[in-house]
């Protein structure tokens, strides 16, 4: 049940970009379509996982005065792991999220889940505590993906649903990743204060 | 189990010992991934000149480095020579210009005449949906077909610019990089050809 409970506090209560609104530079982005949202929210999920468990591991041989650098250090590292295996595996992948991989290093979220989780949970809820926002994150990235996709390019994960006459492009650039962000919270709210 | 106090020994050896750890096991997934990235790079371009000199049973013959200067600016273009069955049938062309997002580095194919044969896009960071189109606009069956044009009979441009192309909607600025990108590919692999029969060689560089 505790585990459950970590969960759905990373994907509901406390789901990083609709609540806490942290990692916003990798969200408004990487998101001009849903495939490519779908894939960053992974990618950041598979760092945010090993990150926590390998903090919450170590938190107690690390003196408090350098938490901080190790932090970054361990993060850093699993974050170009995770690149050099996407380079080498899925090229298809490295085209379309080569730039971003690396600013997962910098992304908030992950440092914010370190200090406000793993260095005072045990390393068993901090894996649970990586899923639940992982999981959170990538559905936020993916919603939004999905909404500016099929407004701005007529089509979902690729499939073509619209003719291109109808397509709105604004939502495609960067402004259209705000006012996506802006409704997408404001429905969130509406719905969890019902 | 007490948390370590934040004396200077503690820190320092916790850190060092940390910047080890990640350290090795970084070289360790460096050098376990290094042949595949290699063999991935490799298969790309080869896939890609397969594909712009139209496919089958193909022999790069050469890679040359051809470096120009354009406006003032210096441009490297990269020209693969491609045989069939001992036959010398024209050259991949790797060239790369400013696009809307970034650099767009395409990879044309022409005959030995000049006849665009084919193309790919490398590398790209046009915007998603709009100029990232290019990958399918300008093939045989798009709505901006260049295959089969030449550019010896006139540069390409995109028809607001008086050109026979139609550009990609909404996204001229990537439509006139791509052209661009290609009519430079044919300068350099002309410029090359022509220099290689009368045997001079100034701005040609070997690579």
């Amino acid at each position: 049940m505790k585990y459950i409970k970590i969960l759905m506090n990373g994907l509901i209560k406390e789901n990083p970009t609709f609540v806490l609104l942290l990692g916003m530079c990798p969200t408004l982005a990487t998101t001009t379509s849903a495939i490519n949202g779908l894939s960053m929210g992974l990618a950041t999920m598979f760092v945010l996982i090993c990150s926590n468990f390998a903090i919450s591991c170590i938190k107690d041989v690390t003196p408090d005065k350098v938490r901080i650098p190790v932090f970054v250090v361990v993060i850093a590292a699993f974050v170009s792991i995770l690149q050099m295996l996407i380079k080498a595996y899925t090229p298809e992948l490295d085209k379309s999220l080569g730039i971003y991989i690396p600013l997962i290093v910098v992304n908030c979220i992950i440092l914010g889940r370190a200090e406000a989780f793993a260095c005072k949970n045990t390393p068993l809820n901090s894996i649970f505590d990586g899923i639940g926002i992982g999981l959170g994150f990538t559905c936020a990235l993916t919603l939004l993906g999905t909404v500016r996709e099929l407004l701005g390019a007529g089509s979902v994960f690729g499939v073509v649903l619209f003719p291109e006459t109808v397509n709105i492009l604004l939502f495609i650039l960067p402004p259209g990743a705000f006012i996506t962000l802006g409704y997408l919270i404001a429905i969130v709210n509406k719905i969890k204060k019902a | 189990m007490k948390k370590l106090d934040s004396s200077l020994k503690n820190m320092v050896i916790v850190l060092v010992s940390v910047a080890l750890i990640t350290g090795g096991l970084l070289a360790y997934v460096n050098h376990a991934t290094e042949g595949p990235i290699q063999t991935q790079a490799e298969k790309t371009l080869a896939d890609g000149i397969k594909t712009v000199m139209g496919g089958g049973n193909l022999e790069v013959t050469a890679n040359d480095t051809v470096k120009q200067k354009i406006n003032g600016k210096d441009f490297v273009f990269i020209i693969h020579k491609a045989s069939q069955k001992g036959k010398e049938i024209g050259a991949a062309v790797e060239s790369t210009t400013q696009g809307f997002g970034g650099d767009l580095k395409v990879l044309v194919g022409f005959n030995a005449t000049g006849n665009i044969l084919g193309y790919t896009i490398l590398s790209t960071s046009e915007t998603p949906g709009l100029g990232a189109k290019a990958d399918k606009w300008f093939q045989k069956n798009g709505k901006g077909s260049i295959i089969g044009k030449n550019p010896a009979k006139g540069m390409l441009t995109v028809s607001k610019d008086g050109g026979e192309v139609d550009a990609i909607t909404a996204s001229t600025i990537t439509s006139r990089a791509f052209l661009k990108a290609v009519n430079q590919a044919y300068s350099a692999y002309s410029q090359k050809s022509v220099d290689g029969n009368s045997g001079a060689s100034k701005q040609v560089k070997k690579g």
